[in-house]
């Protein structure tokens, strides 16, 4: 793996690896739910139909396989491209690939849950691939629910180039 | 969704069923909205192409939302999808198939349940992994 020439990591960079961010509140409603699952194309009724979704031993519709619901969104506070946690760091690359993803389920998500997600960096790395040098930023977010549950870990990692 | 898969009835080695997904622009403007990732690169030719891209490309986490649809049909009613990740190695473009498919590595029981892990993966037509990666799931036995 090569390295790139000049390292784009700072101190802040490195002080903030393992701290966990800031809550931030996610909705999951009956829309957002059918809305991500028809994006994906699934077919089970439970991530469409409440009644249906209550025969199968459901509280409600459900929140299909990677949806962990929607932040609640105020114009003042728009996440900047690249912002991980509420924190984004003056790196000179400004385009930016989605590396990978893991979704660990301790539970599941319906309709009517109000998620409180914290993120920590887990690690920086830098490469350079064929699309030249990169920034690799990896991250833990935990999903708790509405009784303080934690329900989903997912595991991220960002390509800024 | 196809009849309830049991411990009993797989092995190691063996493939699950595949799914077939082949997105339009429309469905990438779907999960746009559905998932909150409005970046340019997956709906706007010309800014993709700005950026050094073919043209738009498939976002990564609508192929790791279809390797959960995968194992969530595959699992059943009765079963329960615990982990799913992939890597986004290569891109995949719109209107050309993407197969999602995936293979038991191990079977095995732990804390009481049936779990199986699994290499999972989506395919281009030119046979290539564009998103490999791995899972869990827990699957309900025979005997209740």
């Amino acid at each position: 793996m090569t390295q790139p020439d000049q390292s784009v990591i700072t101190d802040e960079m490195r002080q903030v690896v393992g701290k966990e961010s800031e809550p931030v509140t996610l909705e999951v409603d009956k829309t957002s739910c059918r809305m991500f699952a028809r994006a994906v194309g699934h077919t089970d009724l439970i991530f469409y139909d409440e009644d249906y979704a209550r025969s199968k031993g459901y509280r409600s519709i459900v929140a299909a396989p990677a949806y962990t619901g929607t932040p609640v969104y105020k114009p003042a506070e728009a996440r900047a491209v690249g912002e991980i946690g509420g924190l984004s760091f003056s790196v000179p690359y400004k385009r930016v690939l989605n590396g990978g993803t893991e979704y660990e389920y301790l539970d599941t998500i319906c309709a009517g849950d109000v998620l409180t997600a914290t993120t920590a960096i887990t690690s920086f790395q830098e490469r350079v691939a064929s699309l030249g040098p990169m920034l690799i930023t990896t991250r833990e977010t935990t999903y708790k629910n509405q009784e303080g549950k934690a329900v989903v870990k997912m595991r991220g990692t960002l390509i800024q180039y | 969704m196809a009849e309830q898969v049991y411990f009993e009835d797989v092995a190691e080695g063996q493939e699950i069923p595949k799914l077939a997904k082949n997105c339009s622009s429309q469905q990438l403007v779907m999960w746009a909205a559905g998932s909150g990732d409005f970046y340019q690169i997956h709906y706007d030719k010309d800014f993709a192409q700005g950026n050094g891209l073919k043209g738009t490309i498939v976002h990564g986490a609508l192929k790791n939302a279809f390797l959960g649809h995968l194992l969530h049909d595959w699992v059943g009613d009765k079963g329960f999808v615990r982990r799913f990740s992939c890597q986004y190695r290569g891109m995949d473009y719109p209107n050309q198939e993407i197969i999602c498919r995936g293979v038991i590595t191990k079977k095995y029981q732990e804390g009481g349940q049936n779990l199986l892990d699994l290499d999972i993966w989506t395919e281009n037509p030119e046979g290539q992994k564009t998103s490999p990666g791995t899972a869990t799931v827990a699957l309900p036995s025979r005997g209740g």
